[in-house]
């Protein structure tokens, strides 16, 4: 058998590790998407260095030790509230790079009226949205993102519009604001959305020295233990089925 | 000047960096006079009417985790829907100030003044353990005084402190001298000052993380013997109260805020009649003044406790004198304000009498 110290050797490095993350192993499941992202947010912190200069703000979701993970300063908002505290700190340090890091249910439930009135008030700040269309952390439930027909654990025969209303497109909703500056649709499924992904991110936060607004990055994600799918069967099904109503590329760019 | 705009000015000449609120009567005038004085042009506080009560707390989260002074005010339905927030400002133990210029409840209840909200700024109010420092001005000086004095026990212990007012003071006028203006704090003294701030992460340091949440049952423990220990040392060093012709009193009355100030001309009433009656007033309802009170146990024969409520502080006043003495409640509640002929007259019927 091959002993992953064997594999390991600097020959073999294609990519480093951020120094902006920190060492500490991540918590997620195999296969999602909050850790590559979190690792395309270190990297764009660290080559845009301000690292001394940017403020997280953490969600209630699975990435709420986001903190852990990525090593700057940070608040860990209630559920929903990240958009408000970001406000509170980016009026009052203006000069920092200020982002808030949220879940689907975070954002597009719980936090509605926040991420809507920072967006409409142009918060000169960056918000990072994890759609994975489904309440990853508390085990599977429908989330306002959740597709018609999708099975979750609190609508297991699926997503039924009649009884559950539909699946809230935020991005298009606060694109329509005008103090929202950039608003783009990602993936993190393949290498090259990855590398998208990422240049949409540095866009985001060197919006913030231009103080035009809010840029939004929704990244349309997987979320294999919720969805219970291994985790290339998930990016599969999210191709196949969250593309098509959540389609990806700019819905805004000012 | 009124009692929510000596709020105002008092906030600006002390240094505030950042007020954050929702208009609800009675106590809008706040963010009216702030907003018409523009200190963002003076002295760079930053102005900002949220969306909601729910959002204005969390502003305060983000400023006061950034090592700033930061403040709101609402009035009781408000202050409702900030609790979530408090209790989140409060476990990650970051200081900031909040007004409640209490109105009648339950629910939305009447814009008139009334005291019903002492339970909630004294217990807790949000989940989990944790308490607020609570003071309660009874005069329009105080309204202005208690700013800065707020500020400074909440950043000396890291805690929210809370300024429990009601419509009547806020409502009231009266001379009131101010402060002189003091600058806010330079970012090199937040840094200096509040070096837990998330004020950017410099390499002479780790992480600073402002948060609530320890997920291990041990680590939870150890923060909330922490707070504990904290709200110790503040029962034991922070107490304040007033007392008037307490000495050779006989009654006692024991009453906080406007019910206070009523209760001080009843005292009057009381002594013209012969009655030997005194009055003490807690300044902070937490720490409350559970020793102060206890110690006129063995000399007095009965306590009144007049509030704006169904009889909330009186649990306490009861806990000070733990049975020694009869302690009895008078209330009117619903914004219906007691005069001090009707205090003066409990006394009598209730204490004395009874
Ligand atoms: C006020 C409140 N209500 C409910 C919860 C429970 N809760 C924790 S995370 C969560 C959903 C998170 O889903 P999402 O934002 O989509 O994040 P994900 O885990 O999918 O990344 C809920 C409902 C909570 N922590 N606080
Ligand atoms: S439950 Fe879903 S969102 Fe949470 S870590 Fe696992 S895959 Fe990711
Ligand atoms: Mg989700």
């Amino acid at each position: 058998m091959i002993d992953v110290k064997d594999i390991i050797k600097p020959e073999n490095l294609v990519f480093k590790k951020s120094k902006v993350l920190t060492d500490t192993p991540m918590h997620y499941c195999p296969g999602c998407s909050h850790g590559v992202v979190h690792n395309l947010i270190a990297e764009v912190i660290e080559e845009m260095e301000i690292q001394e200069t940017t403020i997280g703000v953490a969600p209630v979701g699975c990435s709420v030790f986001a903190y852990n993970y990525i090593d700057i300063d940070w608040h860990e908002a209630a559920h929903g509230r990240a958009p408000a505290v970001a406000t509170g700190i980016k009026r009052l340090m203006p000069d920092k790079f200020v982002f808030t890091y949220q879940g689907d249910g975070d954002l597009a439930a719980i936090g509605t009226a926040e991420t809507i009135h920072a967006c409409n008030r142009g918060e000169n700040i960056t918000i990072v949205f994890i759609n994975n269309g489904i309440y990853g952390m508390t085990g599977g439930q429908m989330a306002p993102t959740t597709l018609e027909g999708m099975v979750a654990s609190t609508c297991p025969s699926g997503r039924d519009h009649a009884r559950d209303g539909y699946p809230i497109k935020m991005s298009d909703l606060v694109a329509q604001l005008p103090g929202t500056c950039y608003v783009t649709r990602q993936a993190v499924h393949t290498a090259g959305a990855v590398r998208k992904a990422k240049k949409a991110i540095r866009k985001a936060f060197e919006n913030q020295k231009r103080k035009k607004g809010v840029s939004l990055v929704e990244v349309v994600s997987t979320c294999n233990s919720g969805w219970k799918m291994s985790p290339v069967d998930a990016n599969n099904w999210m191709a196949e089925n969250m593309f098509p109503f959540y389609p990806l590329g700019d819905l805004k760019d000012e | 000047m009124k009692g929510n705009e000596a709020i105002a000015e008092a906030a600006i000449r002390y240094g505030v960096d950042g007020y954050f609120g929702y208009p609800i009567t009675p106590q809008s005038e706040v963010m009216e006079t702030l907003m018409a004085m523009r200190p963002w042009e003076t002295t760079g506080m930053v102005v900002l009417q949220a969306e909601s009560e729910v959002a204005s707390i969390n502003m305060l989260y983000g400023g006061a985790g950034s090592g700033k002074r930061v403040m709101t005010s609402s009035s009781s339905p408000g202050i409702s829907l900030m609790q979530e927030g408090i209790s989140y400002i409060a476990g990650a133990e970051l200081p900031c100030v909040i007004v409640n210029v209490v109105r009648g409840g339950p629910g939305l209840g009447t814009i008139q003044p009334s005291q019903s909200d002492y339970f909630q700024a004294v217990k807790g109010g949000g989940h989990g353990d944790y308490k607020l420092i609570v003071l309660a001005p009874s005069s329009v000086q105080e309204m202005a005084d208690f700013v800065g004095l707020a500020f400074d026990l909440a950043f000396k212990y890291r805690n929210p402190a809370m300024i429990l007012s009601d419509g009547v003071i806020g409502q009231m006028m009266e001379k009131v001298e101010l402060d002189e203006y003091r600058p806010r704090w330079t970012d090199e003294e937040i840094i200096e000052k509040n070096p837990w701030a998330a004020t950017g992460k410099k390499p002479v340091r780790g992480q600073n993380i402002m948060t609530s949440l320890h997920i291990q049952a041990v680590d939870q423990e150890n923060v909330n013997r922490r707070l504990q220990a904290k709200y110790k040392e503040m029962q034991e060093k922070e107490v304040r109260y007033e007392t008037f012709m307490c000495d050779d009193a006989e009654y006692l009355i024991v009453a906080f805020g406007s019910a206070a100030r009523i209760s001080k001309k009843s005292v009057e009433l009381a002594r013209e009649k012969g009655i030997k009656v005194g009055l003490l007033r807690p300044i902070t309802l937490f720490p409350f003044p559970y020793k102060e009170i206890g110690s006129y146990a063995d000399q007095i024969k009965g306590i009144l406790v007049p509030e704006m409520n169904a009889g909330q502080m009186i649990e306490d006043v009861k806990l000070a004198v733990n049975g020694k003495v009869d302690v009895e409640h008078y209330g009117r509640m619903g914004g219906m304000i007691f005069s001090p002929d009707e205090v003066e007259n409990a006394l009598e019927e209730l204490i004395i009498g009874g």
